[in-house]
């Protein structure tokens, strides 16, 4: 039932992904892009991350995509994409492909494992899967959880530097 | 032994549908009636009568307005991008009614051996003790919130037309605006009950009136039923369809069912928003001698008219103005509380 | 609901990154109140914040002290990599204060970015967790978009930022996704962890998790340090940034990259040696090569420069590919001369430049020689060192690179990069060829010293031939912060 499930929102998420690069209109790319989150945060619910699906359509598909969709009606981009030459395209599909190839041959010739950690469902059901995220946060990660403030700032003030009218 | 099904009984499944149903009826009809009650409401407060003619003091207006909009003519101008167009109103209307899985409504209900929780997204252990819910449900309601925008911008960036894509553009700002307050006012709570759970949250305000956080976080329950009045694009908000200067804003294009159900979603998000102000600030569905339900049900529409009430009264807002009131003023205002309630609940323990 | 217990915090290791991020967030509330005309306080007083960290820097030496559950270790090879970082801060504001003048840049916003990057290289280079690698990394990048299109009315500034950020954020990618496959395969973002892991569980070098993990690492860390056949930003960016910016960019982040770089591989790759050795080798060489073949044809100076940066890069990667002690004590001495060399050239551009970044042309430079002979002589010795050639710091810094290589067995790398050496010469000597053989249109009298510029020539002149002819002391101390 579960593997059926994953199945169907894998093939989702794998065809939209497929229909963020191929659309021609930005805006229809956008919106596939919004699929893959949400089918990627299908995927983390099945993985008993809740946190996670939720914070992935709040932040990225709730947030981050809205500016993308804002930049590209502010810019009224209705032109669409212009063909590139082809042999650029071929010359692109052909290292792809190779690069495909390789991938495909260098998995099958080592193993596949991750190492298992300590946390395991029952744990998230027991605690709860914020409450566990938290405590890293303020613990193991307690670091780089502060450094993000300063990630942040440079950010903001980067972001008005570049962009306010007059500084 | 009975059949499970992911380790459930069947009964637990056959409940949360008939909960799925109660809730869906619930909010369509409260949407139809909204409607009217808004009308009667602001003619009353303006000294007229509001609709009379459809049966008994238009009672029946609701509907006739229905059957008129299904019967007209859909139009899809012809530079439109079809797909988005088409799919436009259905992304406005659904979060709006997809948020009410996680807003409990009533005390549970023991029905043939289970207990079932009046929640749509809930279910008790099979003892009847301990219940799962979503255990992030908070987030859960804001970022369903969040979703709500693509409606509106994909609908003013489809119709093709300078309005509707003015009032998208403007909707989608405002929108990601006010989202960062609300969610910033909603964290003081959440610091208080220490969970992400609505059956928590609702359950830490049982015990009398003084326990609600709509008491204990004033602030932030003012500034997030404000917040929220701006997301859903109510009055004094409601620039994104500004009539006096938009026409219609995003929904300029649209005739027919496809208006209608911008129209249902204005609403249906309207019930949604004072239901979610319900539970976080106004004890959810506790309450003396009533019922939870009926208590639930109180509390909602008290909010609802309350907003019916601020149409009546305040003019719109300027877009300056309303860009200011929210990155300056709810905004630090948020993070003050969030830092004051920290001080203080630490103290207190 | 369980208390969450707080480990106990050591702020020894950090405290340099919180005396700097204070200081910039405090030049951030001055600047405020600071007139315009007189924002060049607010480099002095970032100096003086420099300086205090370099203190707070020094006092780490000698005793390796680990905080964050592992996730910091302030040892002496993050000591003498802060340095570095701390001198091309340094420097970089020192030739900042006539550029922004004379650009009309002179917005205050300047010297706090110029903080907050050298923050993120202090942590990449004391990070001993992927993630505040990568954070430190991301603050370092972020403040650097900025600053690369800090000259909003250009064009070409816009255009560097705008392409800086569009492959930086590229590169991150790989970066990130190659330690997301890392912490798959061994349950830990700690690089000490990761080690223990890998030496417990030596199957590990056979899962692909974790060698395409390291593979997209390597990537990530190339483009940061514009390693060849990933250089393609540096030119661009190079050439579109303000003057001071580029000579920051070429030293700080640089060295920052490779001060990353070094630990990862060598610490939580060492069962891969190998592989990655192989791997470097043939960056070391496509590096080399690319940078100075390019850099041959070049006109505009930034530009050249920029290429030549490349091959230094490519430089240092042979040591790093010898990976025994003297080479990477030679990639941090390396990385030393070459920030004081590197940005003692730019500071010569500044001084040389016209606004709108105009005449940054090698032909430019004609005439120099007669005219300002001074100037004309301090470049040449910054070009010589560039070039490798003796008594400077830069021939010192590759005699020990390639002595490195071939202590390692890499005679081939060794020779190669010699005769790449040689190549890049003459590009180096055509900018002397104009400067005295070339006669002269211009009299350059709008080239004014200031005090701050003075300063930092004289530092920077000093420190090349000082490294270059008693590199002896320097050379000690390197060798002892080869320890990780």
């Amino acid at each position: 039932m579960e593997s059926i499930f994953f199945l169907i929102v894998a093939a989702v998420a794998v065809l939209s992904s497929i229909l963020v690069v191929t659309c021609k209109n930005p805006i229809n790319s956008a919106l596939s892009l919004v699929m893959t989150f949400f089918c990627l945060a299908t995927l983390y619910v099945t993985l008993d991350a809740p946190f996670m699906a939720v914070t992935q359509v709040m932040v990225y598909a709730g947030a981050i995509m809205v500016l993308i969709v804002f930049v590209i009606m502010l810019l009224n981009i209705r032109v669409e994409a212009v063909k590139r030459g082809s042999h650029a395209v071929f010359a692109g599909g052909a290292i792809g492909l190779f690069l495909l190839f390789q991938t495909v041959w260098f998995l099958g010739r080592g193993t596949l494992s991750g190492a298992t950690g300590t946390m395991d469902r029952a744990q998230v059901v027991k605690v709860g899967h914020i409450e566990l995220i938290g405590k890293a946060l303020f613990t193991d990660f307690l670091l780089p959880f502060e450094i993000t403030s300063i990630l942040l700032l440079a950010a903001i003030v980067g972001a008005v530097i570049l962009a306010k009218r007059k500084i | 032994m009975e059949t499970l099904i992911l380790g459930l009984p069947v009964a637990y499944y056959i409940a949360m549908v008939a909960k799925v149903l109660v809730a869906f009826v619930f909010v369509l009809l409260t949407v139809a009636y909204a409607t009217y009650a808004e009308r009667k409401i602001i003619g009353h407060m303006q000294v007229r009568l509001g609709p009379m003619r459809t049966g008994w003091h238009g009672l029946l207006q609701p509907i006739a307005d229905g059957v008129k909009l299904f019967f007209k003519e859909e139009i899809i101008p012809s530079e439109a991008s079809k797909f988005a167009f088409l799919v436009a109103p259905l992304v406005a209307l659904i979060p709006a009614f997809i948020s009410f899985a996680v807003i409990p409504f009533g005390a549970p209900v023991s029905i043939g051996g289970y207990t079932v929780p009046m929640q749509i997204a809930a279910y008790y252990d099979q003892a009847g003790q301990q219940i799962f819910d979503i255990n992030v449900g908070v987030l859960y309601i804001l970022a369903m919130a969040g979703l709500g925008v693509y409606g509106i911008v994909l609908a003013g960036w489809s119709s093709n037309s300078k309005y509707s894509l003015l009032g998208g553009l403007r909707s989608a700002a405002q929108m990601v605006s006010y989202e960062l307050a609300a969610g910033l006012a909603i964290v003081s709570v959440f610091m208080l009950s220490e969970s992400l759970s609505l059956h928590k949250i609702v359950a830490d305000q049982a015990g009398g009136i003084w326990n609600w956080y709509a008491f204990k976080q004033p602030l932030a329950c003012v500034i997030f039923f404000i917040c929220s009045i701006a997301e859903i694009n109510r009055t004094p908000f409601d620039l994104p369809e500004a009539e006096t200067e938009l026409v219609s804003g995003f929904c300029t294009e649209y005739s027919s069912m496809k208006y209608a159900m911008f129209f249902m979603a204005e609403y249906a998000n309207m019930v949604t928003v004072c239901a979610v102000t319900t539970t976080l600030f106004l004890g959810g569905w506790h309450g003396p001698f009533l019922p939870g339900w009926m208590w639930f049900i109180a509390k909602v529409y008290a909010l609802i008219f309350l907003c019916m009430w601020i149409r009546a009264t305040y003019p719109r807002y300027r877009y300056d103005q309303l860009m200011r009131l929210g990155w300056k003023v709810f905004l630090p205002l948020t993070l003050l509380n969030v830092v004051a309630t920290g001080i203080v609940a630490t103290l207190v323990k | 609901m369980e208390t969450i217990a707080i480990p106990a915090i050591n702020l020894a290791p950090i405290m340099p990154e919180i005396i700097l991020s204070c200081i910039a967030m405090l030049l951030l509330l001055v600047n405020v109140f600071v007139p315009s005309e007189s924002k060049g306080y607010l480099g002095v007083l970032s100096l003086v914040g420099l300086v205090a960290t370099a203190a707070s820097v020094v006092s780490g030496w000698g005793q390796p002290v680990a905080a964050f559950g592992g996730a910091v270790q302030l040892d002496n090879f993050a000591v003498f990599f802060k340095l570095i970082f701390i001198c091309s801060a340094a420097l970089a504001i020192l030739i900042s204060d006539k550029y922004v003048v004379r650009e009309e840049i002179n917005h205050g916003e300047l010297y706090p970015l110029i903080l907050f990057a050298t923050v993120g290289m202090m942590l990449m280079a004391c990070g001993m967790d992927l993630m505040v690698i990568f954070l430190g990394l991301e603050v370092l990048s972020i403040s650097l978009y900025v600053l690369a299109g800090f000259n909003r009315g250009s064009l070409k500034s816009n255009e560097a930022g705008l392409k800086y950020f569009l492959l930086g954020a590229f590169s991150t990618g790989f970066l990130l996704y190659g330690m997301a496959l890392t912490y798959g395969a061994t349950g830990s973002t700690k690089i000490g962890n990761i080690a223990g892991f890998v030496a417990t569980n030596p199957q590990v070098a056979t899962n692909s998790l974790f060698v395409v993990g390291m593979l997209l690492i390597a990537v990530g860390f190339s483009f940061k340090t514009a390693a060849a056949p990933f250089h393609m930003w540096t030119p661009d960016v190079y050439e579109g940034a303000p003057t001071p910016i580029t000579a920051f960019m070429s030293a700080g982040p640089k060295a920052a990259a490779f001060a990353a770089f070094i630990r990862v591989m060598i610490v939580a790759f060492p069962t891969l040696k190998h592989d990655w050795t192989d791997l470097l080798w043939i960056l070391a060489v496509l590096t080399m090569t690319v940078g100075n073949i390019i850099a041959l044809s070049q006109d505009n100076i930034k530009r050249m420069l920029a290429y030549s940066s490349i091959a230094h890069a490519g430089y240092a990667l042979v040591g790093f590919t010898a990976c025994n002690p003297e080479g990477v004590a030679g990639i941090l001495f390396y990385m030393l001369s070459y920030t004081f060399m590197n940005i003692g050239a730019f500071a010569v551009i500044v001084l040389i430049g016209k606004k709108g970044e105009a005449n940054g042309n090698v032909q430019d430079f004609a005439g120099l020689g007669q005219k300002r002979p001074l100037l004309a002589a301090i470049l040449c010795v910054f070009l010589f060192s560039l070039a490798g050639i003796p008594p400077t710091a830069g021939f010192v810094g590759k005699f020990y690179l390639f002595s490195a290589a071939i202590k390692s067995g890499y005679i081939w790398l060794a020779i190669i990069g010699v005769l790449n050496s040689a190549a890049s010469v003459y590009y180096y000597l055509r900018v002397m060829v104009y400067m005295y053989f070339k006669p002269s249109e211009e009299d350059f009298d709008w080239v004014g010293m200031t005090p701050a510029i003075a300063v930092c020539l004289l530092l920077c002149v000093a420190t090349t031939l000082v490294l270059g002819v008693v590199p002896g002391t320097v050379l000690e101390l390197a060798q002892k912060a080869v320890q990780f």
